[in-house]
């Protein structure tokens, strides 16, 4: 029994941002910006691409009404596919460390607390993404979202389109804005707030704060219960503007979830073994491990019953989005269609299966990075057919962007870990937490 | 060595010693049955009989007694069959999930919950083998080798997912059930004062000896089961879900539907173990094991559920006006006002507005509230049922096809068979088995007790541990 090493541990611990760090974490996104250089350069020119997918396209005709087929196509438009790929998906994470406080809360999670700090650090680079979505849209919106093409609505254009119009309602410009602006001002706003009542627990003690913060935290979960759906189905699903599914925005949801709490685990074991946190012990690591194994599940049990159900009942309106991600674009979405269901089903489920394999540090790290990468490829495959359709591919500006948000992401965590004690000292669960014992 | 922050609520309050909790759920399975007992279960058993006669009449004279036409093909059958297997997932859910999270308030809960859970699903096959209308023939839907040529069952159909699913889930949850039980049957059996009663609870629990090696097997068995069930308990709604899913009818094929499906059966059985629990607890006098914060717990999660429930309602209701496919925004509208609409909104207010109320902590602490909301879930749960597939059926592509449904008397008198069973079999199991788990309920004493008495242990009353008739023999 391994997991019986209750020797008073200290709960004072600084986390340190060293200059080290700083500096790696610098060349890094230096290497990004140098790598979407290049691959900008090489798209400019015509390369750099799956150019032999043209070659393809007549295989193709199933996306006749996909968004590339109905104006030009410019070059730029893959980078700021690319840059709305990574946006949504640091959104993501960034705001599952929230959703994770949250419902423990809720919940009235003892054993959470020792690592509380890591999921509360998380919700800080919100303002980033949020920016740069706000951006993207701005200044690509035309290129990317089929919808806000000129005169779609209008029955004299030419671009008129009697489906996209009855949308209109939902999706148009200013509302479009607005509720983008809504999402990120409340998950960030109720951070702030939940944040604040973390530090000065921290500092005066009490149950006041543990009380507010069930309060606010519920307030949240009610909020993230509506936008979480229609996030998804802005960010997301608005981009193959014909088509719908209901589980969307639960398949987002999913998807972004065991995303955070990947980066959460990881997050704990390096830290873990960098020497901090040191009051964790094998039982959060258990059931960290636990959890990502279960929202892996979940995962494929909506990506699943969402495929199923439109592979079943084999509509047109609704089989076409597989169908363009199976065999459109000259097969070119096939492969990674693949890669999703590997890297976030097969390799977590079957590496964290074993009780051991959740107590181990290397075991947990292999599954969180398949997660993590795994997830990348779910929200590539549903973004990129719709906006670059055939262009799509992995090339430096796919790698220098991720850099680029990776290290932006790590560099905001650990500012925000250097902010406060790394164990919530007075949080009134925190002995529960550091006699956390599953066996 | 396990701490508990003193911010968590107390579950057992009155400083119940082992001893006592032993006494005082043992005391009405080892008592003679209560005059409020006899009334109850003769009630039910006469219901039952109701029931059964109209089921006969059903199975004798054939399908067409019921109200079902050409266009409304099902009614009530399917309704009421995804309403019972619905409200059978709380006592999986319970036992199972809960034990997972580690939930410390599920021990004095998950018993009761699990024997609804068995008695529900069975509820539900029985409409299953009522709408095949010729029961004789329900192993036509297994997979067996037969000689008659080539018939196979289609594995291509949901029903049949169904009924692998359903059985499966009916024999994990029933073996979860009895192997939770064993520790419990194993007390009864040693103070049992005579011998029929010591031979019956004797063979039930399977020589447990109380050893720290069958302990640990125990727990060990626990979370395996707890393991299996908790896809299983997912799995079985979501195939209910994919029996109208699958298809191609407004309303019915919507991907939304199997997490919709688990998180409304999810909500519907907490509504009916609450119905079952305040009940129970009141007559049975158990309101230091099931206190107020156990009704808060639950109404928590019947909250929590509804409103996944209502966001899944106004996802399907916005998406059907932003696929602008006709059929389905027509089926959505029509819900909503046409002429089932007070089918409709009666399941709105049931299930949306209705749990909402628990968000004032004074009702979601009040019994009274809570057993009457409880009430209403259940009732909006029905009526949930009833909208998707009646209003999805009854407006075919054809207008001239359009029709209604109405309930006969053996539609409805079929129904009242379901209730009578589940009573009769609830009010049998509330008499002659423990309805909490002692074992478990003992585990949590130390940690989660209001007061903690001087002596943990306590100390046996009355003379059937004094004076045992028959356990001397056994060692």
């Amino acid at each position: 029994m391994s997991a019986h090493h209750h020797e008073a541990v200290s709960v004072e611990e600084q986390f340190e941002f060293t200059s080290e760090s700083k500096r790696q974490l610098a060349i890094g996104f230096g290497i990004g910006v140098v790598l979407v250089l290049i691959g900008a350069y090489l798209l400019a020119n015509g390369g750099g691409g799956h150019e032999a997918a043209h070659g393809a396209a007549a295989h193709g005709a199933e996306h006749a009404h996909g968004a590339a087929g109905h104006h030009e196509y410019k070059w730029t438009t893959r980078l700021w596919a690319n840059l709305w790929t990574n946006s949504i998906y640091f959104t993501g994470i960034s705001v599952i460390g929230m959703f994770f406080i949250c419902y423990n809360y809720l919940a009235q999670a003892g054993w959470s607390v020792v690592f509380k700090r890591i999921p509360e650090a998380m919700p800080a680079f919100l303002p980033v993404t949020g920016l740069l979505m706000l951006l993207t849209f701005f200044v690509a919106g035309h290129d990317m979202f089929h919808w806000t093409q000129e005169g779609i609505t209008d029955p004299k254009s030419a671009n008129y389109d009697a489906i996209i119009a009855g949308k209109s309602a939902f999706l148009n410009t200013p509302f479009y804005i607005i509720r983008l602006v809504i999402y990120f001002t409340l998950w960030y706003g109720l951070w702030r707030v939940l944040r604040s009542f973390s530090l000065k627990e921290d500092l005066e003690g009490g149950t006041e704060y543990y009380e507010k913060s069930i309060k606010f935290g519920v307030a949240f979960l009610v909020v993230f219960a509506i936008t979480s759906s229609t996030a998804a189905w802005d960010f997301v699903m608005s981009i193959d503007t014909h088509w719908f599914s209901t589980m969307f925005g639960w398949y987002t949801l999913a998807s972004w979830h065991v995303a955070g709490l990947a980066v959460m685990t990881l997050t704990v074991v390096t830290l873990k073994e960098r020497g901090y946190l040191q009051a964790v012990n094998e039982s959060h690591l258990h059931d960290l491990g636990k959890f990502c194994f279960a929202f892996t599940v979940f995962w494929t049990y909506v990506w699943f019953a969402q495929f199923l159900l439109i592979y079943y009942a084999n509509l047109p309106e609704e089989a076409i989005y597989y169908r363009e991600r199976f065999s459109g674009y000259g097969g070119i979405f096939k492969g990674p269609f693949f890669i999703n269901i590997i890297l976030n089903f097969f390799v977590p489920f079957l590496v964290l299966m074993t009780r051991d394999a959740k107590r181990t540090t290397r075991v947990l790290k292999v599954a969180c990075w398949s997660i993590i990468v795994g997830h990348y490829f779910d929200f590539w495959n549903n973004v990129m057919p719709g906006t670059v359709g055939e262009h799509a591919g992995f090339g430096p500006v796919e790698f220098g962007f991720i850099l680029m948000f990776a290290t932006a992401f790590i560099w905001s965590v650990s500012t925000q870990l250097t902010k406060a004690n790394l164990i919530p000292r007075n949080h009134p669960m925190l002995e529960e937490s550091l006699h956390h014992d599953i066996a | 060595m396990h701490i508990t922050s003193p911010v968590r609520t107390p579950l057992v309050t009155g400083g119940k010693t082992y001893a006592d909790v032993t006494e005082d759920i043992c005391r009405h399975v080892e008592g003679k049955p209560t005059k409020e007992w006899k009334v109850a279960f003769t009630i039910s058993l006469l219901v039952l009989l109701y029931g059964a006669a109209c089921v006969a009449w059903t199975w004798w004279e054939g399908l067409g007694v019921w109200g079902l036409n050409k266009t409304v093909g099902w009614a009530w059958d399917i309704t009421n069959f995804v309403w019972w297997v619905g409200i059978g997932h709380a006592g999986t859910l319970i036992s199972a999930v809960l034990l997972l999270f580690r939930q410390k308030w599920r021990t004095s809960i998950n018993r009761a919950a699990e024997a609804m859970t068995i008695f529900a699903v069975l509820c539900a096959a029985s409409f299953i083998v009522m709408h095949m209308g010729r029961p004789w023939l329900a192993y036509w839907a297994l997979p067996l080798p037969n000689t008659f040529g080539s018939l196979w069952v289609n594995f291509n159909s949901p029903l049949v997912w169904d009924v692998f699913a359903i059985s499966t889930y009916f024999s994990v949850s029933c073996l979860f059930w009895f192997v939770g039980l064993v520790p419990d049957l194993a007390t009864i059996r040693d103070r049992a004062k005579n011998k029929v009663s010591k031979y019956i609870y004797g063979a039930l629990s399977l020589g447990w000896n109380g050893s720290a090696k069958a302990w640990a097997r125990y727990e060990y068995i626990s979370l395996i089961l707890a393991g299996l069930s908790t896809p299983l308990v997912l799995s079985v709604h979501t195939i209910v879900s994919m029996d109208f899913a699958t298809s191609v009818i407004p309303g019915w094929h919507t991907t939304i539907f199997p997490p919709y499906f688990v998180a409304g059966a999810i909500f519907s059985g907490f509504a009916m173990v609450q119905t079952l629990m305040l009940v129970t607890r009141v007559v049975y006098k158990l309101e230091d094991y099931i206190t107020l914060e156990h009704i808060e717990s639950m109404n928590k999660i019947i909250t929590l559920t509804g409103s996944i429930v209502g966001v899944a309602y106004l996802t399907e209701f916005f998406i059907a006006w932003y696929s602008g496919v006709e059929y389905e925004t027509y089926a959505f509208v029509n819900r909503a006002t046409g002429p089932y609409w007070w089918a409709y909104w009666a399941m709105m207010t049931c299930n949306v507005i209705s749990p909402q109320l628990f968000w004032s902590r004074s009702i979601r602490r009040s019994v009274k509230w809570t057993f009457f909301i409880s009430i209403i879930v259940n009732i909006g749960m029905w009526f949930e049922r009833f909208v998707i597939i009646v209003t999805s059926l009854h407006r075919d592509y054809i207008p001239s096809s359009w029709a209604m449904f109405s309930p006969t008397m053996f539609d409805i008198g079929d129904y009242i068979f379901s209730f009578g069973f589940f009573f009769t079999c609830f009010f049998l199991f509330s008499k002659y088995l423990p309805v909490i788990n002692m074992a478990e309920v003992k585990a949590i004493v130390k940690s989660s007790s209001e007061k903690l008495p001087k002596k943990v242990s306590g100390v046996a009353k009355g003379e059937r541990v004094s004076a045992p008739t028959f356990n001397k023999d056994a060692q």
